[in-house]
């Protein structure tokens, strides 16, 4: 089915074709449309779970480690400051090797408050041991938390995994989204049936109190997971577009990487701004291309190696910044990229803070201020005044 | 092993202290619910003592993850059995000590109890943070000391009075809640075991002496259990559906003096003035819970 639809109500869509035992959340914008879908759904058995009003999102994601512990399917999704109320848990859930799916709506992260997207709030969850993928469109959102739930259901992962979606403009943009039939992702999503689960069939114990003597054991096996999480991500996506005949999903991907001197990197809908940037670019005869991050973890060093080593320059364009360093993004690509032989230069740009729209003109002055001395990261789009006080 | 040690839940081999009351509690609480049981814990002494890796001391399915998401753990569980049907298979306890229920997991424990989720909650009382030291919590009692409450030149340990949190579990409405202590160990059994008869939220609050924490003789842990209820200060009750349905009157009740006294974390109080005056106040307190629950008359002098 083809439907002009709002990005929230595709990813409803999507989470209801995957049977979820289990959806527990905590009201917050811009997540609300997702979680108001699916309380619907549930309200009116078109999905048969349960749905379980929670008094925070600490709550929220504690029902979910739960749910998924004793062997449900579970779904949670949130935002900023829900997600920052989480973090604790997320650990957790990580560490149990527990596949939760939730839905990230990228929001910025107060104060000052501000409900608008940016992706400081996912990238405060950057080290908790969650999958991350950013998707570029309703598509890609919806699409990705099918494949979420195989990806994290997969015995050499066991991990969960978090959907990146652009806050408002995938949450609240209308779009021509594919919406899977039932029977395709039943073909596709086998039902869940976890090796281990709390189960009086079987009494186990789970999260038990672990000293020097295996800790950083169980660390060094998540780490594994992540890696083992590379291929089966590449495999996942590959399923995918066998089943539903089309493809979307994997680590990365390549846009006009023929021949570009000069490349863009960044993650969600700012992609789509590249895009049509490069296309205006290829046009003037500049030779630019695009890479888009889709797994920022695992960090596909291989597919960014093979992306960008034949690139003279590469910018990192980003809805994040680790105050006092640089963009979280742009580190991981040059630290990926150091000690090639042919290392090309690589500069980072911040952009869209807070919900700053990103333009065609914000991509063409990160290119025209690539060989500039301006110090990294550079602020893109800053206003020269607010408030009186100098910025640019 | 020796027969009395057949059929535990919570088997022996574990690290807890000596005379330790919250494992006594736990066992206790476990065998009366039995082995059809999923167990989530905060955390807390309880879960380190009986999980040091690789051995576990559950015979049940057990679960910890966090210090204040116990009730919200046990949720989820919950909610996936009805999900997948297995209602049948187990029911759901959820457990803390006293910092994990009234202090970091009041909020999840209220969700849980308000949502009228199938889950026993179990709160261990043992009056501070005992896992990390002897810090004040919530339920500390008034003129204890702790290591975050000390008595010093200027203080008499801890100022505040112990928070009523049944009287808030009870505000939730729910179908059970109970009081009791590990110094009446059949009345514990019996209540756990009704609560967990019973389908929605249930809660019941055990106090459990710590003799590490307290300065107790292991010795007598039964003893101060029961000497607590016996002095009106931990009255032991049940309610159902908001009705008292059952309360333990006292045929003799005990100056408070005399629990006090078993417990170094009380000790400054017996050798100053002002700690005189503040165990009189404490007194009336107890003097108050007596007269409110109608346990008995007046306490005989020593």
């Amino acid at each position: 089915m083809f439907a002009a639809i709002e990005g929230s109500l595709a990813v409803a869509e999507a989470v209801k074709r995957c049977k979820p035992d289990v959806v527990s959340a905590y009201p917050i914008t811009p997540q609300t449309h997702i979680i108001e879908e699916l309380a619907k759904m549930i309200a009116n058995g078109e999905l048969k779970a349960e749905y379980v009003n929670v008094e925070s999102e600490h709550s929220a994601a504690s029902v979910v480690l739960g749910a998924s512990a004793t062997g449900a399917r579970a779904y949670t999704a949130t935002t900023s400051q829900g997600l920052l109320l989480m973090v604790e848990v997320l650990y957790c859930i990580a560490g149990l090797r527990l596949p939760v799916v939730l839905g990230a709506a990228n929001r910025a992260v107060s104060a000052p408050i501000n409900i608008w997207n940016d992706f400081q709030d996912t990238m405060a969850a950057r080290d908790t041991g969650w999958i991350q993928l950013y998707a570029e469109n309703n598509q890609e959102a919806s699409d990705l938390h099918i494949q979420a739930y195989k990806i994290a259901e997969n015995k050499d992962v066991r991990l969960p995994v978090m959907v990146c979606m652009d806050g408002y403009l995938i949450t609240h943009s209308i779009e021509p989204v594919r919406i899977p039939s039932k029977e395709e992702v039943d073909k596709f999503l086998p039902s869940y049936r976890p090796e281990h689960c709390l189960t009086t069939k079987e009494p186990l114990t789970f999260g038990y109190l672990m000293g020097s003597e295996g800790y950083m054991e169980t660390r060094y096996l998540i780490h594994e997971a992540m890696e083992n999480a590379k291929g089966v991500i590449e495999d996942v996506a590959k399923d995918f577009s066998s089943v539903f005949g089309r493809f979307c999903g994997g680590l990365v991907e390549e846009y006009r990487l023929d021949n570009a001197q000069f490349v863009f990197v960044s993650m969600g809908t700012m992609v789509g701004v590249i895009k049509e940037a490069v296309d205006a670019l290829r046009t003037e005869g500049k030779k630019v291309g695009a890479l888009k991050i889709r797994s920022f973890r695992p960090f596909p060093k291989e597919a960014v190696i093979k992306a960008l080593k034949g690139a003279a320059g590469v910018m990192v364009i980003e809805k994040d910044v680790s105050l006092g360093s640089a963009g979280a993004l742009a580190l991981e690509v040059k630290d990926t990229l150091y000690g090639l032989k042919k290392m090309p230069k690589v500069k980072g740009y911040i952009a869209g803070l807070g919900g700053r729209e990103v333009l065609n003109e914000t991509i063409v002055k990160a290119l025209t201020l690539f060989d500039s001395d301006v110090k990294e990261p550079v602020f893109l789009d800053l206003k020269e005044s607010v408030e009186g006080r100098k910025y640019a | 092993m020796h027969k009395l040690y057949n059929n535990n839940l919570l088997a022996p081999g574990h690290t807890a202290c000596r005379g330790c009351g919250e494992a006594l509690g736990a066992r206790l609480v476990l065998n009366a619910a039995g082995p059809k049981t999923i167990v989530t814990n905060a955390t807390g002494c309880l879960e380190v003592f009986s999980t040091r890796y690789p051995q576990s001391a559950w015979e049940v399915p057990w679960i910890h993850s966090l210090f204040e998401n116990s009730a919200a753990v046990a949720s989820g569980v919950a909610a996936a059995l009805k999900s997948m049907g297995r209602e049948d298979e187990a029911r759901v306890i959820a457990q803390g000590g006293d910092g994990g229920t009234a202090d970091i997991g009041l909020q999840a424990l209220s969700g849980t109890l308000e949502r009228g989720d199938d889950v026993l909650y179990v709160c261990y009382d043992n009056e501070a943070y005992m896992n990390t030291g002897v810090q004040r919590s919530g339920l500390t009692p008034p003129g204890a000391h702790t290591t975050t409450s000390p008595v010093g030149k200027v203080s008499i340990g801890n100022k505040t009075n112990k928070k009523d949190l049944p009287s808030i579990v009870a505000a939730h409405h729910i179908p059970y809640m109970a009081t009791a202590s590990v110094g009446f160990p059949a009345d514990l059994q019996r209540k756990v075991k009704k609560a967990v008869s019973i389908k929605g939220p249930k809660y019941i609050q055990v106090f459990v002496p710590c003799p590490l924490g307290w300065g107790s003789d292991p010795a007598l842990t039964i003893k101060i259990a029961k000497l607590i209820v016996e002095t009106a200060l931990f009255p032991l009750y049940e309610k159902e559906d908001g009705k008292l349905t059952s309360l333990r009157k006292l045929v003799k009740r005990k100056p408070v003096s005399e629990y006090f006294k078993l417990q170094k974390r009380f000790a400054h109080l017996f050798k100053t003035e002002e700690g005189k005056r503040e165990m009189e106040r404490i007194q009336a307190i107890a003097d108050k819970n007596a007269e409110e629950y109608g346990l008995t008359s007046k306490p005989k002098a020593p």
